[in-house]
């Protein structure tokens, strides 16, 4: 998948939560959980694994939730 | 079944909850308090002759045909215009009053062409009927004197004619354009003798500024407004009663036939969604479904540079299926998907998203609301626990404040905008919050009180900008706060509100908006009395569209205007099953009903239902399965009755993706644009042709009745379920009713829908035990999802940006004539009125660019490149560019980039920062794409 795109979206969606009462990070992955594809979610992981360039704080902590 | 007759009560059903006695020939019956006489004797079954009186329309009392006799009264008061009294004793039918009705009846008849056999009214004619109930047996009038009888004919408008030698003048029509319509395009012209119906200043109907809405010509008591099909044909000889395919008001039609040809369409008065009326498409707009492009043969081939070849249904499928088992073995389960359309039924939409699920493993099934409503979808589930609208139409009847909110319903959605222009006129006062001057905001008898003509982009600053004046001016309603929502959520949204960065003053800086349109409009709404928002989607169409959303009902909750009639959020849906294709479970996280596919408890009961394990894990939506066919793991879509080429953004990428596939099959009823990508085409059915349901933006459950056979032998969910069969699996339908009996079953909101039901009624869902007779109004005694959701609204500004190198911004939309991508009404008249696809300018934005109405002009953005013609208007700001999609040749969706909502993905259509130059011909693009198109549409002779 296209990764920056994948970022892009994984950031849009930290900033929604992030401005949320509750865990932005876990609301976050949650939403990722619930409305991506496994081959979306593994390029998400993918990503982070290599170093996750571009990642919000709130989008990178999503993202090592769901990597774990 | 036989022909409809819809009693015609002569004037409208009065209100009132007070009663009243009155006997009419010697028969004691009680009546609403301002009921009219003739409608009251229309009750016990006496048809007082009448000519100008009709119910659609407020009483006008010029005819004098309906007079009658009152005891204690003088004179004989004409019984439309005379309200009931306690203890009136009327008489209908005198000696006084047969002589002076033929009295009447002979001037009008002196004046009117007696060719009654070769008229197209002949059988169906008031004139000629009430002629009939008078006893008119000579004409004493006439000869030797001036006469209307060589008054040429109209025939401009493409669906009506008017002939004026058949005008009685009983104003009926030009009372239906104002009253039901509310376009006021008509009037009598002339005084006496002279009185004529006047389409504006004595113009020809088409250059006039009616909408052809057909009310005028429903209305007509003669032949004078006559559908050009009805002259044609002839008259009908039964009706069927169904549902209207295009927009999501659903309007409830007779489709008037003579064996299996189709006379006309006209509105059912007992259509709750319509209650009578109708727009040019649903009305006129059907010739699209005998239009020579349909195609009624499947077809096959191999690769998309190929000839179609036409093939049986057997090798087709055949052929899909293998095609579909071959691409999964390569490339595994996930390797393949659906889009349901949301032009098709119900049942159609359920069965594809079952093929999808049961039958390829996967949840890869999307619909049309991925780039419409799904942000309607997730913000109202989020606030309130449903997934839509929480109003019936009728509510509008009982609204004091209209918020109309990135729609323009009078293209959009004609008939419900003429209800709501009805209720203005009554007095309820309109807010506006659009980037464009829409009719709404100034047209004939309607001015809105605050036009918030907001920058593109700006929905969410300027909606919260509105709950801070609320917030901070306390006007909210705390009492429905503390009753029915949650506080804490609250507590935190109202001081988020409140931080100054939301006041007027400073959204102003962002939105473009004066503050004080901004602070008058939140008082309106918050004190105005019952307080209704409707919108479309220039509230979804946005990065932050689910926000927007989410903002809406924050707004509505805030000020309590939720639970009752007159008020509510209510989303105009789209396409006329949109709701329907979302309830069905066409998204891929979600089974019917709205509940996720990783709820064990519901996988686990579509596994019992249907025989197979199911994948627990969320699909891929639109843009992401074009995504994964660029990166090769996506390779075969089973696309129904959707145009992705045309409708979806940036359409280079969407090409691409297509034609990075092995196998897309597109069932529709003609070669679109994303057939030209297509390896096999099933030939659909369109709504004439077969059984089912609809279910509109008011949540309402309708029937659609089959009125002639499909051209191609298959309606469209034989032909998933034939597709299913060919796969493997056999369903065993023989009819939609037995799918709708396996929604119920499974779908609690649907649980008391049955068709047996929908025989006799409509129901709005959820029909539950709860709820046995439907829901028209949500969220009555307390929310859905438990207490009302307040969620914070944090503006996030768009990545589209205006620059040095894309100055404008470019924000699309619908016109009326036309619908969605076009490919229906392109193949009507309609085109009479929108041939092509236009760009709106300011004319100071136009001059900077030395470019004149009318031009070409080359419209870029950073996604691509097209070129159309351009109208100067100030409907538009100086710095913003519009225009529609409805063309494929001009594809707005060229320019349109891949930005999209947050939480759903849904496009960002509606910002797109854009240059504008002169142009003096097609884009490369252009040139290519009708080549491209050409050359796909191929089909090789038969053999």
């Amino acid at each position: 998948m296209d990764t920056t795109k994948l970022v892009t979206m994984a950031n849009q969606i930290a900033a929604f939560f992030a401005a949320q009462r509750g865990d932005a990070a876990a609301d976050t992955a949650d939403h990722i959980a619930k409305n991506w594809d496994p081959r979306m979610r593994a390029g998400l992981a993918d990503h982070l694994a290599a170093g996750g360039a571009g990642l919000d704080p709130v989008a990178r902590r999503a993202a090592e939730i769901l990597a774990a | 079944m036989s022909l409809v007759h819809e009693t015609d009560y002569g004037t409208p059903a009065s209100k009132s909850e007070r009663s009243v006695t009155l006997t009419i020939d010697g028969r004691a019956l009680t009546v609403p308090e301002g009921t009219s006489i003739m409608r009251a004797a229309m009750e016990i079954g006496t048809e007082i002759p009448k000519l100008c009186a009709t119910d659609m329309v407020d009483a006008f009392g010029s005819c004098r045909l309906c007079i009658v006799e009152i005891e204690g009264r003088n004179g004989t008061p004409s019984s439309c215009t005379t309200p009931v009294a306690e203890g009136l004793v009327v008489h209908t039918q005198t000696e006084r009053l047969k002589k002076l009705r033929r009295g009447v009846m002979e001037l009008y008849i002196s004046d009117h062409p007696l060719d009654c056999l070769t008229c197209a009214a002949n059988g169906n004619c008031e004139l000629q009927t009430q002629a009939g109930k008078v006893g008119l047996r000579d004409v004493r009038f006439g000869s030797g004197v001036e006469t209307h009888l060589d008054l040429k004919k109209d025939t401009s408008n493409p669906y009506f004619t008017y002939d004026a030698s058949k005008c009685i003048v009983c104003s009926r029509c030009v009372r239906a354009c104002a009253e039901v319509q509310g376009t006021f395009a008509l009037t009598i012209s002339g005084r006496g003798f002279d009185s004529r119906v006047s389409p504006g200043m004595n113009e020809p109907f088409l250059q006039s500024e009616c909408v052809s809405c057909g009310a005028c010509v429903q209305a007509c008591p003669t032949a004078t407004l006559s559908e050009k099909t009805l002259i044609d044909i002839g008259q009908p000889e039964r009706s069927v009663v169904t549902t209207c395919a295009y927009c999501g008001v659903g309007c409830t039609f007779k489709a008037e036939m003579r064996g299996e040809e189709l006379v006309r369409m006209v509105p059912y008065k007992a259509g709750e969604a319509n209650r009578g009326h109708s727009c040019v498409k649903g009305r006129f707009a059907w010739g699209y479904a005998q239009h020579q492009d349909r195609i009624t043969k499947p077809m096959i081939r191999s690769r998309i540079d190929e000839p179609w070849r036409e093939v049986s249904w057997e090798e087709a499928l055949t052929h899909t299926a293998s095609e579909f088992r071959r691409i999964q073995a390569t490339y595994g389960k996930r390797s393949i998907g659906g889009i349901t359309s949301s032009r098709c039924t119900n049942e159609e939409t359920f069965l594809v998203q079952k093929l999808i699920r049961a039958g390829f493993g996967n949840n890869n099934v999307d619909t049309c609301a991925r780039v419409c409503h799904s942000p309607t979808g997730y913000g109202l589930k989020v606030a309130f626990g449903t997934s839509a609208g929480t109003q019936d139409f009728d509510s509008v009847e009982d609204s004091d404040v209209v918020i109309v909110i990135g729609a323009n319903p009078t293209d959009g959605h004609p008939v419900f905008g003429s209800r709501l222009k009805k209720r203005l006129r009554q007095g309820a006062k309109l807010i506006v919050i659009d980037p464009r001057r829409i009719d709404l905001v100034k047209s004939a008898h309607i001015e809105a009180a605050h036009h918030l003509a907001l920058r593109p982009g700006t929905n969410v600053a300027v909606l919260t900008s509105l709950a801070h004046v609320i917030v901070t001016e306390g006007l909210a309603n705390e009492a429905f706060i503390r009753e029915r929502c949650d506080l804490d959520a609250h507590a935190a949204w109202a001081e988020f509100v409140a931080d100054p960065r939301h006041s007027p003053e400073e959204v102003e800086k962002i939105s473009g908006v004066p503050a004080e349109e901004i602070r008058g409009a939140a008082r309106l709404y918050a004190k105005g009395g019952n307080g209704a928002i409707y919108y479309g989607l220039g509230v979804t169409e946005h990065s932050q569209g689910t926000t927007s959303v989410m903002a809406i009902a924050n707004l509505a909750m805030a000020t309590g205007n939720i639970g009752r009639r007159g008020v509510g959020v209510n989303p105009l849906r789209g396409q006329n099953n949109v709701q329907g294709s979302c309830d069905m479970g066409s998204f891929p996280h979600e089974f019917s009903g709205y509940r996720h596919v990783s709820d064990d408890a519901v996988r686990g009961l579509f596994e019992d239902l249907w025989g197979v394990t199911l994948d627990a894990e969320p699909g891929l939506r639109i843009p992401n399965m074009f995504d994964a066919a660029l990166e090769g793991t996506f390779k075969g879509m089973y696309i129904q009755g959707e145009d992705l080429l045309q409708s979806d953004p940036n359409t280079a990428h969407v090409a691409a993706a297509l034609a990075a596939m092995e196998c897309i099959v597109v069932q529709d009823l003609f070669l679109n644009e994303t057939a030209n990508y297509a390896h096999v085409f099933l030939p659909g059915a369109t709504f004439l042709e077969k059984d089912g349901t609809f279910t509109n933006a008011e949540r309402r459950i309708q029937r659609v009745r089959k009125v002639m056979t499909p051209k191609s032998g298959k309606a469209d969910w034989e032909i998933t379920r034939d597709l299913a069969a060919a796969m493997g699996i056999d369903w065993g339908y023989t009819h939609p009713s037995e799918i709708m009996d396996e929604i119920g079953r499974s779908t609690p909101s649907f649980a008391g829908v049955t068709y047996e039901r929908l025989e006799r009624e409509t129901l709005q869902w959820p029909v539950t035990p709860k709820a046995p007779d439907g829901t028209p109004i949500m969220h009555i005694d307390g929310f859905v999802r438990g207490r009302g959701n307040f969620m914070i609204t944090d503006y996030v500004p768009t990545t589209e940006k205006t620059g040095p190198r894309f100055p404008l911004l470019l924000t699309t939309g619908r016109i009326l004539s036309q619908y969605n991508v076009g490919a229906q009404t392109r193949r009507t008249a309609n085109v009479a009125w929108h041939a092509e696809d236009v760009l709106e300018m300011h004319p100071a934005d136009a001059e900077n660019r030395g470019v004149r109405d009318g031009d070409w002009v080359r419209i870029q953005s950073r996604a691509g490149e097209t070129t159309l013609r351009v109208t100067l208007t100030d409907r538009v700001a100086p710095g913003v560019v519009y225009t529609t999609f409805h063309h494929p040749m001009t594809q707005a969706n060229v320019i349109t980039t891949e930005n999209s909502d947050w939480a759903t993905n849904c496009p960002e259509y509606k910002v797109t920062a854009v240059q504008v130059m002169p142009s003096n011909g097609p884009t490369r693009w252009q040139e290519d794409y009708a080549a491209q198109a050409v050359k796909s549409r191929r089909i090789a002779a038969a053999e």
